[in-house]
Order: structure tokens, then sequence, then C-alpha cells
């Protein structure tokens, strides 16, 4: 089996978020960046399969230098070989944006298989794998928390928490896969594995060398477009429920929710 | 000319689920701010009564795509049926729900339609006729209004429990238009094999309205019984916090933060959750946030509306108690 995994990367989730003085956009000095975790699990799972089938799982990324971190990191947990998209003109786009992009980076490879993390966690957007799927006309198949593969690797059965069920899904190969928590555990990166990595292959490509051109790309090729950033309506720390007892600091709540909150 | 208000209609078994009414209601609200038609779409397998009853809350046109291979979900199979007919129609903007269903569908759709979806939205509004739309990102660290000034139809998907249901006006009448169906064999890869029921009967944390979640002082699994107490007095459904998830305690479709679901409940109980900034992003939009914990430091309680400073082995069962008497 022939594998791609796209992975992105984000903020670390301990970040503090902050406007850039734009407001279009975050303050990025001083962030420590990592893989996205769902992706994280669609490297582990390409991994697995990988270990059992045989084949060959390929990464790509797409972003500044800096995304080469995180394509090492996948070729150090085993990935055979990485591909980075370094081109400024591809950075910021919506979803069909950057689906353009992966899609022209995958041409020429061949795959059974794409994981995609089931969403960012920057921008919690949940759209690129299946705008990935639209472009190359593959089944998809979102959210997975179980992937086995039919005997004759034709076929494709998930598991899809949905809301009060899960829902066990078959689809033909090749398909795409969205990843969600649960899959696995991904594994760290041994330091064999980290030394390995260095000699591995990673293609760093330009969007000339993809066919395409800067406004197809990024923000000038997006159909949706970021009009203002603003942080969250502050919320105030609220009442400590004072009281000589638990008994009493109990009663009083509920009765606050009830008469103050109203909630009840 | 782009013309009309589309909404994408979720039903499951044969029945509506919540969010289609909350659809067709923010709908309405857009149809009469923007004197535009509105029209909903209900695609299954003999559903056109269940259909109907969008009519009460303000549809004027229900589309009705009814056929055997359409009774259960599949992505490519309703984006087939939903990207025909919108291409045909034209309509302005199109709501569907950000469910797990409705992201899925909305996003393929989205791409096969070449057009901008502003996922998961909270807020909408209509402005020289376009539609801006606010939505959070990093788990609600911040929230963003995007738009989609070009192409069309412009699409959104709404967060499950945001948008206010109107009250069914059942004098409201609307024309139901048969939608023909015709899938090409690529629509029908992908087939639900069998869809294995959830034994404990809870509304999912992410349409739930109230909910009470445990943290590293749960201490143990064991011990979630007394906040499955608690959330059966009140109709909770129960979370937990990373640490909860990551010790085993809770299975991962139970995990409230950045990395989990990002909830929306009017009420929010944290019994022995500290508090990280991935926890307090991923609840913090709650309406009501109740934290129970024994650290009086804990940074929960700068997030929450009422704290009790205490031991949640002991305020929780008094909760159950108080409340109990109330309910």
């Amino acid at each position: 089996m022939n594998i791609l995994t796209c992975i992105k990367q984000v903020p670390d989730t301990e970040t503090q978020i902050k406007i850039d003085s734009g407001g279009k956009g975050i303050q990025t000095a001083d962030i420590k960046w990592v893989m996205n975790p769902y992706d994280e699990f669609g490297v582990e799972e390409a991994l697995r399969i990988k270990e059992k089938t045989g084949g060959k799982v390929t990464v790509i990324g797409v972003g500044p230098q800096r995304v080469v971190e995180s394509l090492r990191t996948a070729l150090a947990m085993g990935a055979d070989e990485a591909i980075h998209v370094d081109d400024p003109a591809a950075d910021g786009g919506d979803a069909l944006a950057m689906a353009r992009v992966l899609a022209a980076a995958v041409k020429g490879v061949p795959f059974d298989l794409i994981f995609c993390g089931q969403r960012a966690v920057d921008d919690d957007n949940a759209q690129v794998g299946a705008a990935l799927s639209e472009q190359l006309q593959i089944p998809l198949l979102s959210v997975i928390t179980k992937v086995e593969i039919s005997e004759d690797k034709t076929k494709v059965k998930v598991h899809r928490p949905v809301e009060g069920a899960t829902w066990v899904l078959e689809t033909s190969l090749p398909a795409l896969i969205t990843t969600q928590k649960g899959l696995n555990e991904p594994r760290y990166a041994s330091l064999p594995g980290i030394m390995k990595a260095k000699k591995k292959p990673l293609t760093a490509k330009k969007l000339g060398d993809l066919g395409l051109s800067p406004d197809q790309v990024g923000e000038a090729g997006s159909k949706l477009k970021i009009r203002s950033l603003t942080p969250p309506p502050e919320r105030q720390p609220g009442k400590i429920v004072e009281g000589e007892t638990i008994q009493e600091k109990g009663l009083l709540l509920v009765k606050l929710l009830r008469e103050e909150a109203k909630i009840i | 000319m782009a013309k009309g208000i589309w909404i994408i209609a979720e039903q499951r078994g044969g029945t509506l689920r919540k969010i289609s009414f909350e659809l067709v209601s923010e709908g309405r609200r857009l149809a009469d701010q923007s004197g535009q038609p509105l029209a909903a779409i209900v695609i299954g397998h003999q559903i056109g009564e269940e259909a109907k009853k969008l009519a009460a809350y303000g549809a004027e046109t229900i589309y009705i795509a009814d056929a055997p291979e359409l009774a259960a979900y599949t992505p490519e199979a309703y984006t087939a049926v939903l990207a025909e007919l919108i291409k045909a129609n034209e309509p302005d903007i199109v709501l569907g729900g950000a469910s797990q269903q409705g992201k899925e569908l909305a996003a393929k759709l989205a791409a096969r339609l070449s057009t901008g979806l502003a996922m998961d939205c909270v807020g909408l509004r209509l402005e020289d006729g376009l539609l801006v739309a606010k939505r959070p990102m990093y788990a609600g660290k911040i929230y963003a209004e995007v738009v989609c000034e070009t192409a069309r139809p412009q699409m959104v998907t709404a967060r499950p429990n945001v948008f206010a249901i109107l009250e069914p006006d059942t004098n409201r009448t609307a024309e139901t238009v048969p939608v023909p169906v015709s899938l090409k064999p690529e629509d029908l890869r992908t087939t639900l094999v069998e869809e294995l029921a959830d034994q404990s009967g809870k509304v999912d944390l992410t349409e739930a309205t109230c909910i009470v979640s445990g943290g590293r002082g749960m201490k143990g699994s064991e011990n979630f019984i007394i906040l499955e107490k608690l959330a059966a007095i009140i109709g909770a459904s129960v979370g937990a916090s990373r640490s909860a998830v990551d010790a085993g305690w809770r299975p991962h479709t139970d995990q409230v933060g950045q990395t989990g679901k990002v909830v929306n409940p009017n009420l929010y109980i944290a019994c022995g959750i500290s508090g990280a900034i991935q926890h307090l992003a991923g609840m913090g939009s709650s309406k009501v946030i109740v934290a129970v914990n024994k650290d009086a430091d804990a940074p929960i309680f700068q997030k929450a509306d009422y704290g009790i400073v205490g031991d949640l082995f002991e305020v929780v069962p008094v909760l159950e108690e108080e409340f109990k008497k109330i309910m």
C-alpha cells in the first residue's frame, strides 16, 4: 500500500493566541510550532498499515521553512519520504486553495490511501480533507477512529463516531480518511529514527514545479476571506459560593443557578 | 442571479434532527431581513411527511429527495444530489448544520461547487446582501468574521445549540417539490455497513444543553459514577478533561477541549478540573460555568461564574441532593 499523509504545522495548543496589528492574522513571534495533533494520528496509522502490508509512506506539508521540522518528525517516526511545498504564495489560503496545492503536489505520486487530520487545531476548519477528496475524485471518510483494509487491499472499512452512534462505513480504495483521537496512540520518534530521518528524501517544491500560478492559491486563490479577528468576549471571574458547610454552599449554589442565573 | 436562502435539513433514521429546526429558524430570520424566499432540502427515504414539519418554522419551499439509496447518509450520494439541485436553482445562501454529518457534507459540497464555506458559525448577519459569518478559531481563543464576496452560494454551517428555534406556526404551509434522483456508480462507492448505537442514551456533548465534566481530581474511572448520578438528575451529559481521558478513565468521545470537543451548553459544571488553557478554550462559550475544585487558585475559577472551593467528593453528592429537591 502506498499511503500519503498530509500534515500541517500549528501553534502548540498551550499558546495564548494574540491578534496582530493588521487585525486579520495572529502574532507569530515566540510561538512554539508543532505537528497538528490530529495529523499525528494519520502518520501513525499510515505506518501501522505499511508495517502490515508493506509499501511506502509519503508525508506532505505546505508552509514556510519551519514546516521541515514537522516533516522530519514524521520521517523520524518512520515515514519514507517527504514533500514540502515551500512557497509563500501558497500560504494562508482557504480549504479550496490548500486542496489545490496538495492535489498538485501529489500528482504523479501513486497512492491507495490518503490521511488528513479531521481538522487543524488552529483554524478549526475541518474542510481540507473533504476538498482534497473532491479534487482527486476519491471517496471521503471523515473523523475516523478505526481503519481496516480488506485482505485484497481494494476496500477499507472504518468506524466513524457521530452523535449518539458509531457508523461502520465501507468504501473502495483509493480513498481519503480524516483522523480522530482514539484511532491510535502515535509513537514517539526514536533516536535511531531521528538519525535515519536525516538521510531520507525531503523534496522542496515551488508553485512553478506544481504547475500552479500564485493567483490560484493562498489568499489570492481563496473564496472565503477573513475580514477581522477579535478576542473572545472576556469572562469576568464570578462568585465564590461561601458557606459554613458544604451543605450550605451546595444549597446556595443551586439557589443562585435558579434565581440569579435562571439556568435551571 | 443567485436568489434564495436554502437550508440543508438533517435527518437520521427518518426523523429530523434538532439542528434542522435551528437552521430553518435562522434561515427564516435571514429571509425576513433580506426579503429572499426560504427553502429547505430534505434527503432520505420515505421522509415526505417528516419533511413537511419544516413549513411551520417558515420554509416556503421544501425540496424532498427521496430514494432507497438515500435512506442512510453517505457523503458522496448526498453531495451529488445537493450539488445538482443547487447548480440548477442557484440559491444565494446555503446553511447547513455543524454536526458530524453536516460538517462533512458542507465541506464536500462547497468544494464541488467551488465556493467558500464558513464552518461552525456562532453568528450570522447580512450586510449589503453579503453574509457576514462569525466563527471561533483555535477552539474559541479567537473569533473571526469571514465573508465570501465573489463565489455563490455563500455557504455556512451553524454550530448546534446556538441559533434559537422559532415558535412553530402550524398555519404556515410550504410547497413541496420532489427532487429527481439519479445517482452514478461513483456516488454509491461508500455504504453504511451498520450503525452501532451508543448504549448510554446521552445527548452528545456537542449538542448538550447541560454538561457535568470531570478532570484529574476525579482520581479514577470508578468515581465518575458520582458525576453520572448528578447528570441524571439535571439531564446533563458527562464530559471529561484531557487528563482524565489520557488516564484512560473516560473514552476519547467524552473529551472537552482544543483537541477534543468544543461545547456550548447553557450550564457547564467542571469538577476537579484545574482549567488548562486547552480546556478553557473548549468550554469557554458555555453560558454559565460552575467550578468545583479543592484548589482555590485553580485557573478554572477565573472563568467560572460560580465556584465552590471544596472536595468534589463531598460537594457533588450535596449538589445532587439539592437539585433533586427542585427538579
